[in-house]
């Protein structure tokens, strides 16, 4: 084909119906919605919610994976922009990583060695390990969808990128219904769910984000 | 013309052509293409590849910077999101054509500033091989604006398709192009 010809074609086809960057809003507003309803649909909120909200655990632990899921998203939205700056976005994701790291140490000072394990254990590892990943389904579905219209420069680490999101608001959401306060549960299975969710991410946006 | 003066009026032209300026668009891609152009030859001069393969890689990183023109974001520079999916393709490209391909961004960043070449190779996708593996009504609405010249409404009356449903089919076939790029 002449490239004239492509140009002439390509010419045709002029107008942009929807901008990218409203696209990526609108997949983490979709992702966002659809996995809170999922919550609220199923094993609800936390039925002493209200009371514990201001305790120092909770608090945290809602604080902290709702700072990693804000600070996900904007690197997951840049990620597919040429051109765009994803070092710093992508730098300032230890931030959430040193709070976390500081809470346990705090939690390891406070709590005496013998209550270290069911802190750790909580009652409820197995299902925060199942429904976590569950809840960023729809999010990492949106993220990916998206993505493809993008251009990212590596499509595993934008795959990575887009599961981490999808992963954080997982549990960003999750920690509403979550009964189990302590940072050691929160550094552990909290990280190994939004870990898993990440590791799918890449291996996913290996084999669709390429253009 | 001095780079920034050339960006500026390039974004001007893509800025227009996203709102569905055809004409501004048709500018765009013909400033855009000689320059693309001087670019791929130097590459390919290099690994001493046909000028037709320096063609092909044309085509392509054109074509992606049709898909993806939506994630420029208009308030923001057109150059540093053009030289990086300029680059990115053209990585792609040669590497899939088997040239080693470690191209510096300085390489690409002064592709704003760099010579003009027009086209005299032809290309190695020739039109009808190209139209053969398309599908049906895309077929038909590629040949008739490219080959043809008519454009969007002439094409959609002489299908008896409606406007909408010929531009969604041109955009489909884009992208058919381009992955017929990606796959050859």
């Amino acid at each position: 084909m002449k490239t004239d010809d492509l140009i002439t074609l390509m010419a045709q086809d002029a107008p942009v119906r929807l901008r990218y960057s409203r696209g990526m809003m609108l997949a983490l507003g979709v992702g966002i919605v659809l996995s809170a309803l999922l919550l609220t649909s199923t094993v609800g909120l936390r039925h002493n919610l209200a009371s514990v909200v201001e305790t120092p655990r909770v608090f945290f632990k809602i604080m902290v994976t709702v700072l990693l899921a804000v600070l996900a998203a904007r690197l997951v939205s840049r990620i597919g922009r040429p051109g765009a700056a994803t070092r710093l976005p992508a730098l300032l994701l230890v931030v959430p990583v040193v709070a976390v790291s500081a809470a346990v140490f705090t939690e390891l000072v406070a709590l005496p060695v013998a209550s270290w394990r069911a802190a750790w254990l909580g009652g409820n590892a197995l299902f925060c390990l199942f429904f976590v990943p569950l809840l960023s389904l729809a999010p990492l579905a949106a993220l990916l969808f998206i993505l493809r219209n993008g251009a990212p420069e590596n499509p595993t680490s934008a795959g990575a990128a887009a599961g981490l999101a999808a992963g954080a608001i997982a549990a960003a959401i999750y920690a509403w219904h979550c009964p189990d306060d302590s940072p050691l549960f929160l550094a552990t299975w909290y990280t190994i769910a939004i870990g898993a969710v990440t590791a799918v991410g890449a291996l996913l946006g290996r084999r669709l984000l390429r253009w | 013309m001095k780079q920034s003066a050339r960006e500026e009026e390039w974004a001007a032209w893509l800025r227009l052509a996203m709102n569905g300026d055809a004409q501004a668009y048709n500018r765009f891609l013909i400033a855009v293409t000689p320059h693309l152009r001087a670019m791929a030859r130097r590459r390919c001069d290099q690994y001493g590849a046909p000028a037709s393969e320096a063609e092909d890689v044309v085509q392509e990183v054109l074509l992606a910077v049709h898909l993806k023109r939506a994630t420029w974001d208009t308030t923001r520079p057109l150059g540093p999101w053009l030289t990086t999916i300029v680059r990115n393709k053209l990585v792609d490209s040669l590497r899939r054509r088997g040239r080693h391909a470690h191209v510096p961004i300085e390489d690409v960043a002064d592709f704003l500033e760099a010579g003009e070449v027009s086209s005299d190779a032809a290309d190695r996708l020739d039109t009808e091989s190209v139209l053969a593996r398309l599908k049906d009504p895309q077929r038909d609405i590629v040949r008739s604006i490219s080959l043809e010249g008519k454009g969007v409404r002439e094409t959609a009356a002489r299908l008896k398709m409606s406007e909408v449903a010929v531009r969604v089919a041109l955009h489909r076939a884009l992208k058919s192009l381009a992955a017929l790029y990606r796959s050859e």
